[in-house]
C-alpha cells in the first residue's frame, strides 16, 4: 500500500478547484471549446461518441480498498454503475456529465486518485508488474522506482507539453508482466556479473500505426542514477522529437530515424552534464520513498495448509479455479489471486459498482485491504493466506469474478472500440464477447493452454493487438467493419510483433478465423503442452496462413 | 487557412448536422427551427452542399451549448431519417452491447 503525503493531497485538491472554475467558465461561454479542450485533457477528460469519459490513473496498479470503494461510489453516483479497467492500469468512466466532473474529481481526490496526466502529451501513468512486492521472481519492489519517477515527472513544466504522450514502465522480475518492450521508456532491473542490481534502459517501443519494440540503449544503469537518466531521455526526446506531424511524433520514430545507438549517444551526452547534480539519488531519498510502501504484518505460515489441501481434493470447481487464478507468493503460506474480469459474454475489463464494493470488502478481509490492477484488464489480491483461499473463492464466484480462464483463450484484452470511442473504425467488445462464448468450454481452453487474444478497434492499438498471440485490429472498408488478424505477437520478455495471416475479414467472420487458427494449432503442435506461441515460433506463420486461406 | 465559411462540404445524399451537447456529451441533431434535439427524426435534413454549410455554420456559431458539430449522412429509404453509417447508428442508439443493469437503489420509481 502506498501512503500519500500532505503535499500530494493538497496538490490534487487544488487542481480539482482549478478545474471546477474551468468547467464553470466553459459552461458560461467564457471559454470556447478549443481553449477548454486543452484544459480538460490535462485532467483526463475526453469526449467520446455518446458522453464524456474520465480516465483515472492507478499508479503502479496498486489500489487500497478505500480507493476501490471510492471508484464504486463514482461509478454509482456520477456514471452508469460500472467502470472499465484499461491496458495501462487506469480505470475509465464512460458516461460522466461535464457538470458532475468537478464533484466526482473532488470525491476521488479524497483518496488520492485523479486524472492528471492520463491524457495529453504528458508523461502518463508509470506502470509496472501488478504482482509488485509479492512476486517470488523479483529482485525488489519495482513500485519504489516507479514512484521515484512518478514524483519527478508529475506536473513537471518541462514535460507537460512534449511532442506526444510518453509512457514509462518499470519491471524488476525475471518474467516480464509489465509489457516493458512496448513502452516509450522501460526500465528493467537485473543483476550484473558482480551481483549488483541496475537497470537496463530501453527506449522507443510503442504500437500504433508504426509498431516498434523498445531498443536497449544502456545495459546497466546504477539504480541511483535512474532519475537523471530518465530526465536525459525525456530532454533528448523533447528536443529532437517531431512536433510537425502527430503520426511521427512519438519517441519510437525518433529512435528509429536516428538509430538507437545515436539516440543513446545523445542521451549519454545530456546525462553526463546532469548526472552528478540535483537528480542524483541518495540512499536516504530512496529509503524515504520505499518507507511509504507498507506491507502487511505477514504471519509465519507454511505452504499447502490442510484447509487448502482438503478443499482442492474435495471440490473440483475450486481446484480448477485454483490452477488458473492462484499464483505463488514470495512468502510461504501466502498466495496471489487473480480476479478474472473476463466472464463469458461480458465486456473485458468492466466491473460494476457492486463488484467493486464487494472486492474492496474481500480485500479488507483477505488481502490486507489491497487490490492490484494488471494490464491484462484483470484485478489481483496480493496478500491472501492460502488457508483462506476456499472461502475467498466462494465469495469471488458469487460476484462473477472467478471465471477460471486467467491467461487462457477467453481471457481477452479488448479496447472499448466503436461502442464508445470516437477514434474507432470498428467494434472490439462484441468480438471479444463472441469469442468468449465460442471458447466457453473450460476443458478445451485448458487443453489449449496459454493463449492471449488482443483486440483493438483502430490502429491506435489500445488493445495491444500487435503483441497478442492472436491480434485482431478493426479497420474500415467501404463503410463496413473489417478486421486484420495477426499471430505470433507477445508482450513478455521475449516480446515480438505479430504478423498478418491474410487479408482483412468482415465482422461476422472473425470468430471463425480465430477458431481455424486454434484448430490449426492443435494439429500442428508438437505435443499437448507446447503452447500456441511456441508452435508459431517453431514453424512460422505460413502453415497457419495456408490453413486460414483454405477455408476463407 | 480557409475560413470555415468558405469551406466546401461534399454532399452526395441526405445529411443532417449533429454534435455533442456541452453539458453531458449527449448526441444531438440540429432542427429546422434552429434548435437541437436528441431525436434524429426531428433533425433538419438537407441534400445540397450549400444547405449543409448553412446549417453547419449556424450550429457552430453556438459554441456555448454544443461541441464538435459536423455533417453526417442519413438514410431516408424508410421515410424518416435513419443514421447513414455504423458510427452514426451507434451514436444514435448507444453501444451495441448490453450494459450492466442499473442497481436497484439507483432506479427511481415515479409515483
Ligand atoms: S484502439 Fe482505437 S478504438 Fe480502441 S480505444 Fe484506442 S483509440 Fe479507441
Amino acid at each position: 500500500m502506498y501512503v500519500h503525503d500532505a503535499f500530494d493531497r493538497r496538490l490534487i485538491a487544488e487542481r480539482v478547484e482549478e478545474f471546477r472554475d474551468q468547467v464553470r467558465r466553459r459552461l458560461s461561454g467564457e471559454l470556447n471549446e478549443d481553449e477548454f479542450k486543452l484544459l480538460r485533457l490535462l485532467n483526463g477528460v475526453y469526449l467520446q461518441l455518446h458522453a464524456y469519459m474520465l480516465r483515472i490513473g492507478i499508479p503502479y496498479g496498486t489500489l487500497s480498498s478505500a480507493q476501490l470503494r471510492m471508484l464504486a461510489h463514482v461509478a454509482r453516483r456520477y456514471d452508469r454503475g460500472y467502470g472499465h479497467f484499461t491496458t495501462r492500469q487506469n480505470i475509465q468512466f464512460h458516461w460522466i456529465k461535464l457538470e458532475d466532473l468537478p464533484d466526482a474529481m473532488a470525491d476521488l481526490a479524497r483518496v488520492g486518485l485523479h486524472g492528471i496526466q492520463t491524457s495529453g502529451n504528458s508523461v502518463r501513468n508509470v506502470t509496472t508488474d501488478q504482482w509488485a512486492g509479492v512476486a517470488p521472481d523479483e529482485i525488489e519492489d519495482p513500485r519504489v522506482w516507479a514512484e521515484v519517477v512518478r514524483q519527478h515527472v508529475t506536473l513537471h513544466p518541462e514535460f507537460t507539453f512534449m511532442p506526444r504522450k510518453f509512457k514509462i514502465a518499470v519491471g524488476t522480475a525475471a518474467h516480464d508482466r509489465a509489457a516493458l518492450r512496448i513502452h516509450d521508456l522501460a526500465l528493467r532491473l537485473h543483476r550484473n556479473e558482480a551481483g549488483e542490481a541496475g537497470f537496463e534502459v530501453m527506449v522507443g517501443g510503442g504500437l500504433g500505426r508504426t509498431p516498434f519494440l523498445a531498443k536497449t540503449i544502456k545495459q546497466f544503469l546504477p539504480k541511483h542514477d535512474v532519475l537523471s537518466y530518465v530526465e536525459a531521455v525525456l530532454r533528448t526526446y523533447n528536443q529532437f522529437g517531431r512536433r510537425d506531424n502527430a503520426w511521427k511524433a512519438r519517441i519510437k520514430i525518433l529512435v528509429h530515424d536516428l538509430g538507437a545507438e545515436a539516440f543513446g549517444r545523445e542521451v549519454e551526452q545530456e546525462w553526463q552534464s546532469i548526472k552528478d547534480g540535483a537528480l542524483a539519488l541518495d540512499d536516504a531519498a530512496v529509503a524515504e520513498i520505499a518507507a511509504r510502501f507498507r506491507y502487511p504484518d505477514y504471519e509465519r505460515l507454511a505452504d499447502d495448509p490442510v484447509e487448502l489441501k482438503e478443499a482442492r481434493a474435495g471440490d473440483r470447481r475450486f481446484e480448477t479455479w485454483h490452477r488458473s487464478a492462484v499464483a505463488r507468493h514470495r512468502l510461504p503460506g501466502y498466495a496471489i489471486v487473480t480476479l478474472s474480469l473476463k466472464a463469458e459474454g461480458e465486456t473485458p475489463g468492466d466491473a460494476t459498482a457492486a463488484q467493486m464494493d464487494a472486492i474492496a470488502d474481500l480485500a479488507d478481509r483477505y488481502s490486507s485491504g489491497e487490490i492490484r490492477v494488471g494490464h491484462e484488464q484483470n484485478l489481483a489480491l496480493p496478500h491472501v493466506r492460502q488457508q483462506d483461499l476456499y472461502p475467498l473463492w466462494r465469495a469471488l464466484d458469487a460476484i462473477g469474478v472467478a471465471t477460471p480462464n486467467v491467461g487462457l483463450v477467453s481471457d481477452i484484452i479488448a479496447c472499448p472500440g466503436l461502442d464508445y470511442c470516437s477514434l474507432a473504425n470498428a467494434r472490439s467488445i462484441p468480438i471479444a464477447q463472441d469469442l468468449s462464448r465460442r471458447f466457453r468450454d473450460g476443458d478445451l481452453a485448458r487443453d489449449l493452454g496459454r493463449l492471449h487474444i488482443n483486440i483493438s478497434g483502430c490502429i491506435n492499438a489500445c488493445g495491444h493487438h500487435h503483441v497478442g498471440h492472436i491480434g485482431i485490429l478493426g479497420v474500415e472498408k467501404n463503410g463496413e467493419e473489417y478486421y486484420q488478424v495477426t499471430i505470433g505477437g507477445r508482450a513478455d520478455e521475449e516480446a515480438e510483433l505479430g504478423q498478418l495471416i491474410g487479408p482483412a475479414v468482415p465482422y461476422g467472420e472473425v470468430a471463425n478465423v480465430v477458431e481455424d487458427i486454434v484448430a490449426a494449432y492443435v494439429e500442428l503442435r508438437e505435443r499437448p503442452g507446447e503452447i500456441f506461441i511456441d508452435t508459431v515460433k517453431r514453424i512460422g506463420i505460413e502453415p497457419f496462413k495456408e490453413r486460414v486461406h483454405a477455408t476463407h | 487557412m480557409t475560413s470555415p465559411l468558405h469551406q466546401k462540404i461534399k454532399v452526395t445524399g441526405p445529411v443532417v448536422v449533429t454534435a455533442n451537447r456541452l453539458t453531458d456529451g449527449a448526441v444531438i441533431y440540429r432542427t429546422a427551427s434552429g434548435q437541437w434535439t436528441t431525436e434524429l427524426p426531428g433533425a433538419a435534413v438537407v441534400t445540397t452542399s450549400d444547405a449543409a454549410m448553412a446549417l453547419l455554420t449556424a450550429a457552430r456559431a453556438e459554441g456555448v451549448r454544443v461541441v464538435d458539430a459536423y455533417v453526417a449522412p442519413v438514410d431516408l429509404s424508410h421515410g424518416k431519417p435513419r443514421p447513414g453509417n455504423l458510427r452514426e447508428r451507434i451514436r444514435a442508439a448507444g453501444p451495441t452491447i448490453r450494459l450492466p443493469a442499473p442497481e436497484a437503489a439507483n432506479v427511481h420509481v415515479c409515483a
